[in-house]
Order: C-alpha cells, then structure tokens, then sequence
C-alpha cells in the first residue's frame, strides 16, 4: 500500500514542478512581451550611455563621429555585461532558471516604499497586507458558509433555507462592486469609515492606534467580500450537504438513532470534508495573489494593486517573481493535499490514480 | 414541440426563472432600440466629440427625475437663441445710417427653481467686415435691479463671453452686493449665486443663500459701424439637471453610455460564457474520448492555466495592444479556453464514454468526431445551461473590471467606462452619486436577471437539485 502510495506521490511532485516550470516560462515570454520589453531597457541604456558622454567635459574635444563611435563602444559593452548581446531565447532560459531559484533581481520601474528596487523586498513588503486582509475575509467566508449550510441542511424547506435560496442571486455581483456601494455610504454619505487605504496618514506612532486604524480600514473591504460571496458560499453548502445527507448510511445511522450532533460530524461532515478543504485551501492560495479589482477600489497596498501596477509598467521582474511564488505556493499546496486526502479519506490511499 | 412548451412551462414555474427573463427580454429590447436609434458609429462620435460638442449641455447634471423626489426643484438648462424664433429671445438690428446699425438683443425668462443655475454663458455669432461692434450687456433682476455685466468689443465669427468665469465681474458685484446688505460677504462667491440670489443676510452664507424668483432679463445694446452685418446670441443659463440621466465632467450625455453599454454587455457576457463553455466542454470531451497521450496532454496544458494569473496577463495584453472590446473578447476567450472546468467536463465525459450507447455507436463504426459531435456533446450540453446563463454576468463583470481600471476600449461608451471616469474625477467625493450609481444599477440589473434565470434552470436540468 504505502509504496504505491509513495510512487504515485512522486510522479504527482515531479508533475507539479513542470506544470510550474513551464507556467513560469510562459510568464517570462509574456511579461517581456517577447522581448518587447528588452528593447525599451536597450534604448534607455543607450540613452543614458550618449547623454553622460555628451556631458562629460573630459570627450569635448572629440568630434562627432568619434563621441558615436564611443558611444557605440560602450554600449556593446554594457549590453555584453548584462548579457544582452544574446538573442532573447537564450536570455529568457536564464530568466527562467533565475526565477525557478528564487533569485528575483531587480525591479525595473517601481520601488518599494523604503526605497528598494529588489523585487523580493518589494513582494514582502506588499504580501503580509494581502494575507491578513484576504485570510480574514476567507475564514470568515469559510465558516460563516459552513456552520450556515449545516444549519440549513437540517432545517431544510424551513423560511430561512428558502431565504438562502432566494438570496443566491446576489452572488452574481463581484465584491469590489459592492465595494462601491459601501464607500457609497459609510464613507461618503455617512462618513463613518474612511474610502480606502491602509491605515490614516500618517499613520499613527502608537501600535495599539495603529492596529485599530488598520482594522477601521479593513471593515469595507471585508463587509463587501462578505455581502458579495455569503450568500452563495451559504447556498452551495447547504445544498452539498443536503445531497449528502440523502445517503443510505446517513439514513442507517438515523434509524438507529444516533444523536443528530453525532450524525453531523460523523456522517456528514467527516465524507464531505475533502472537497471542502480542497475548495477552502485553493481559495485561501488563490486570495494572496490579491484581488486586483478590489485592492485598486479600496486603494490597499497589497499583492493586487502591485500587480496591477507592474502589468500597466511591464515592470516584468516583478511580475515574473509574483508569477513563481504564486506558481510554488500553488504547487505546494496542491501536493500537501494528497497528504491530507490519504488522511481523510482511507479510501484514496489505496487508489492511486 | 410539445416538449419545448413543457419545458417553458416547467422553467415559468419558478417565479425567479420569469422574472429574469422578462428584466432580460426588457434589455434586449433596450439593445435593439439603441442600435437601431444611435448607431454605434455616431455614439462612439458623440462619445467622443469633446466639450465643444456639448457646449449646450451643464456640467456633472443629475438626471431630471431627481426633481420628483424631491421639494427643492433643481434648476433645468435654459436655452434661449435669437437664431431660433421663441418666447423670450428677441433681436432687432436697426440701420440708423448706411455707416451705423444700432443692436438690440433681448432675452428674458422665468426662474422659478430653487436651486441656483451652474453656469451662465453667452455665445456670439457675428458677421462684420472691418470694425467690429461695441457691445454692452446688462442683466436686470426680478426685483428691477440693473447691472452692467460687461461692454466690450466683439471679435469676428465665433465668440463667447463666459459669464460666470468673469472675475472681475465676480468682485464687482460682491462688493456692490456687500455695501447694499451692509455685511462682508465673507466667502468666495460664485457668479450664479450672485445674479440669481436674494439681496439680504441669507447671501452671506453659500447653505442658506435663496433664488430671487421671478422674471429675469439680460439685454444687449451695441452698435454696429457697418450696415450689413448679422449677429446672433445664444443664452445658455445652465441647470442642475439634465435628460433622463444626467451629465458627466465634460458634459456628455450619460444616457448615451447608458443605453450603448446595454448590448455591449449583453453581447460581450453572452458570447463570452457561450463560446467559453462550449470550447471548454469540447477539449473536455477529446480528452476524455482520446485519453493516453491526448489526454495527458490536455490536462498538463490545464494545469499550466491554472497557474497563471488571468487577470495580470490580461493587463498586460490588453496595455500593450491597447485594442478594442471584441479583441479584448477573443483574448479572453483564448486565455480561458483551458480553464479549469475542462477538468470538471473530462470526468463527466469519462462516465458517459462507459454507456451502452456509446458502446452501440462504436460497434456499428461510427467515426471519432460523429461520436464526440454526436452523441457525447449532445449529451452533456443540456447540463451545462445553467452554469453558461449563470457566468454571462462573470463576463459583464469582468469587461467592467476592466474599464474601470482604465485598460478597457477606449472608443465604447460602457457602463464600465462610465464608472472609470467618476471615479478618476471623484464622484463619491464630491458626492455626484449618480454618476456611479445609475450604471452601477444596469450592471446589478443585467447581472441579477441571468443569475435569476440560471439558478432556477439549474434546478431544471440538474435533478438532484430539484428534490432539494
């Protein structure tokens, strides 16, 4: 059994790391927008190489020709240091091999807000924003949908189940739009909370004002996540859990007559949780990338609107190292729940395929 | 056909099911009038035509409905042109001598709103041959107040006098108004209030400053160094309202965008979840019909998919290219084509590959395409209703996504569009909600009706659901 399980294990690992291997690739032909990219780096180089000759009194006495000649001297030069002499192809290889070892470089454009231009500082700077926000809103969302849907399945046909049903509608709009209501009118009807942002400017010096700005900050964002997904989380809970409950062995434990807490947890809960953590760990990897729309509507410094800003820049290091983490954390996530699944579900173990 | 009738009849059922489809029935029919009405060639022109365009329009008016609601009645545009015969303008060119032609303009109208108007200009068109005419405007109040707004020489052809943008006139009037009340007007004051308010204490504060009602005259005296010469004046008092649906920062006609972003969306939402559905079902099915290395293939290429973000790659494409709404389509229809769902469609496909009939179709030599066209598509495709009707709205989402990050077609006049620019210019700041909320509601609206209609066919073609 184990050893079958540990195969099929591997070739899953060694399946995952090329998935990433040529997603990141593609990202790198994408963000360079097949070297697009490298011609703009080239022309400014060139330019900056002519203008600093140019200034520099110590080339006065040479004429025309001899200042391009320069020029073009030291530009093949600076092209041959960072490796620009090469065709793209090759050059997008070592983008390749530098991203998939988290070796991020530099950013080209942007900066990050102590002033750094390496992409790593400039990811961790904006990450923990978008966990915090995004791992609220999805708990919340998670268990609200759960503990919702469990109680519904067992008063199923009662006002409230048929509410959930009516209500699932509105999950047809995306969160940032109910955000618009919301800046709407808690903060510029009734100017309760503020329209985006983090924390106040300036930010306050002391911690415990500091952590409740940021929390008066984050109610928007989170209310409107919360309207916008509730009421279908809500519904496709409930009506999961409801197909389950229809089995035969529910039915057999209910005719012996097992307390209904105990039927839940263990007749229902426990066969249907795979799928759900699956859902729930997917969805929780998948908000740390941020959601742009969102983020740029509530102006929050996170992994969303950082993505938004390096995809108008063509900022491609950047992109490229959001692209790999993502790719990783996704990869991972999806091997440790094999894991979880063989621990689950006895049944998976022996399968294997 | 009986079984269509059945069906409808099981699909009216359901209360939501007829509801959605009458909003949705209602939107088609708004699409079909504006195309006929507006051709796209002349909305994207006037969408695009510039201020000048609109120059008779006020600027960032709610629409006029507001009136209904409530008792303080905003002012509407009030347009008064000698060039048109009306009520209130009138224009008398007078040849004194074969040198001289004395001008007499007149315009005059009620105002009865209790709001103030929002701008006040006076456009000239004028032919002379070599000096131009002296010309002095005066404005005279309900109350029989005269003032002198400005005497000035005219320049040849079009010119326009802006009178609420006139400082000088804004100081005069406000120490003028200031020695009559006895008090300094301590704010900074604008024009329209000045000619249009009370003359006491209420002035002295933009809240509580009041419309003098009643007839106002503005009137036009000049002279003309030549006898044949024409001129013509436009009044524009501009309002606080306008049309069904208000205006925006250039003056532009929402209504125009309104109406326009309908079959836009309609058409971009439907054929996006359509041809996404069906291409997704379709390598779904080759995958599971062909397996080995066909499938293994396809699969890996999903799982590539799933890794990159659509959104961020969508950006970028669509900054770099900059194209147009049906481009931008196809990209997202190539992009998602590989989506996740073709895993969902393979295992299905899977099941239904091990029925009888397929078996029987095989048996009797029926090739690889008439099986996967025939009798496996066909199969799964009434299940799939549902989640195509339920994701239009996704894609009518996602086009105003991103118009309102500024990377939509920069020529379609789009709900999208509309919301971009209130937001760029601060609508929620300055409080011009309906800016944001009339196109916020046709979104709602649109995406409401197909989730309405989805759900409950999803209860129709999926069973198992319908028990619950």
């Amino acid at each position: 059994m184990i050893p079958r399980f540990g195969k099929y294990v591997i070739k899953r690992g060694i399946i995952l790391f090329l998935t990433v291997i040529v997603a990141t690739y593609i990202t790198v032909l994408i963000a360079n927008m097949g070297g697009y990219v490298d011609e703009i780096i080239k022309s400014d180089l060139y330019l900056s190489i002519s203008q600093s000759i140019r200034q520099n009194p110590a080339y006065k006495a040479l004429n025309e020709t001899q200042i391009k000649e320069l020029i073009n001297a030291i530009y093949t030069n600076e092209l041959k240091k960072i490796g620009f002499d090469k065709p793209f192809i090759y050059r997008s290889i070592s983008y390749l091999r530098d991203a998939l070892s988290l070796s991020l470089g530099r950013a080209l454009f942007i900066s990050s807000d102590s002033g750094s231009k390496n992409v790593r500082i400039i990811i961790l700077e904006r990450l923990p924003n978008t966990v915090f926000l995004f791992t609220t809103t999805q708990l919340l969302l998670f268990f609200i949908g759960l503990f919702t849907g469990l109680f519904l399945a067992r008063r199923y046909g009662s006002f409230l189940d048929k509410l959930s049903v009516l209500f699932a509608p509105l999950s047809s709009m995306p969160g940032w739009f109910y955000g618009i209501f919301l800046i709407l009118i808690f903060a510029s009807f009734l100017r309760l909370l503020p329209y985006g942002g983090m924390v106040d400017v300036p930010p306050p010096s002391n911690r415990f004002d500091y952590a409740l700005s940021v929390l008066k900050h984050m109610i928007l964002p989170v209310m409107s996540w919360l309207i916008a997904y509730t009421p279908i989380n809500v519904y496709v809970r409930r009506t999961f859990f409801l197909m389950f409950s229809s089995e035969d062995y529910v039915e057999l434990a209910k005719a012996k007559g097992l307390p209904e807490s105990l039927i839940q947890r263990r007749y229902i809960l426990r066969p249907t949780l795979p799928p759900i953590i699956t859902d729930f760990s997917l969805t929780l990897i998948g908000s740390w990338m941020g959601a742009i729309i969102t983020e740029t509507v509530f102006n929050w410094p996170g992994i969303g609107s950082l993505f938004y800003q390096v995809s108008v820049m063509f900022d491609s290091p950047v992109l490229i190292g959001l692209v790999v983490i993502y790719a990783y954390l996704l990869a991972l996530t999806v091997f440790a729940l094999e894991f979880v699944y063989a621990i689950l579900d006895p049944r998976i173990k022996a399968g294997g395929t | 056909m009986s079984n269509i009738k059945q069906s409808l009849r099981t699909l009216f059922a359901y209360r939501s099911a007829l509801g959605g489809l009458i909003i949705i029935l209602i939107l088609v029919g708004i699409s079909a009038y504006t195309i006929f009405a507006i051709p796209y060639d002349e909305a994207t022109k006037l969408w695009r035509a510039g201020e000048l365009y609109w120059l008779n329009n006020p600027r960032n008016a709610m629409p006029s409905w507001v009136n209904l609601f409530s008792f303080k009645k905003m002012p509407e545009t009030i347009i008064l042109d000698t060039k048109k015969p009306q009520l209130g303008a009138s224009k008398a060119l007078i040849p004194v001598s074969d040198k001289i032609t004395r001008i007499k303009i007149e315009f005059s109208f009620n105002y009865e709103y209790d709001d103030f108007p929002s701008e006040l200009n006076l456009f000239f068109n004028s032919n002379f041959n070599v000096s131009a005419p002296q010309l002095t405007i005066h404005w005279v109040k309900p109350n029989g107040g005269s003032i002198v707004l400005k005497s000035f020489l005219l320049s040849k052809g079009e010119d326009r006098y802006y009178i609420s943008n006139d400082d000088r006139l804004a100081r005069e009037l406000k120490s003028t108004i200031s020695r009559k009340i006895n008090e300094t007007i301590g704010y900074d004051i604008p024009i329209t209030i000045l000619l249009f308010a009370l003359e006491d204490s209420s002035i002295l504060d933009p809240s509580t400053a009041r419309v003098m009602k009643g007839n106002y005259k503005l009137w036009i005296d000049g002279i003309a160094f030549e006898a044949n010469m024409n001129l013509d004046v436009k009044l524009v008092v501009y309002g606080k309202v306008y049309s069904w649906a208000g205006t925006d920062h250039l003056r532009r006609d929402l209504g125009i965008a309104l109406l326009w972003g309908t079959p836009i969306a309609l058409s971009f939402g439907v054929i996006a979840s359509l041809s996404i559905a069906l291409i997704q079902m379709f390598i779904g099915a080759v995958s599971a019909w062909f397996g080995g290395k066909i499938d293994t293939i396809i699969q890996r290429i999903t799982e590539v998919f799933m890794v990159l973000p659509f959104i961020p790659i969508l950006i970028m494409i669509s900054t770099f290219y900059k194209f147009n709404i049906w481009i931008l389509l196809v990209v997202i229809i190539v992009l998602s084509m590989f989506g996740g769902s073709v895993k969902n469609y393979r295992a299905i496909f899977l099941q239904i590959k091990e029925f009888p009939y397929i078996e029987a179709s095989r048996a009797y030599g029926a090739s690889n395409f008439r099986i996967l066209t025939h009798y496996l598509i066909p199969k799964v495709l009434p299940t799939i209703i549902p989640s195509i009707v339920l994701s239009v709205a996704d894609f009518v989402f996602l086009e105003a996504a991103l118009a309102i990050l500024g990377l939509g077609d920069p020529l379609a006049p789009t709900w999208g569009k509309i919301i971009n620019d209130a937001h760029s210019n601060g609508a929620l700041y300055k409080g011009l909600y309906y800016w944001v909320l009339e196109p916020s509601l046709m979104l709602a609206v649109t995406s409401l009706s197909f989730a309405m209609l989805g759900f409950a066919l999803d209860k129709i073609f999926n069973p198992k659901l319908r028990e619950m």
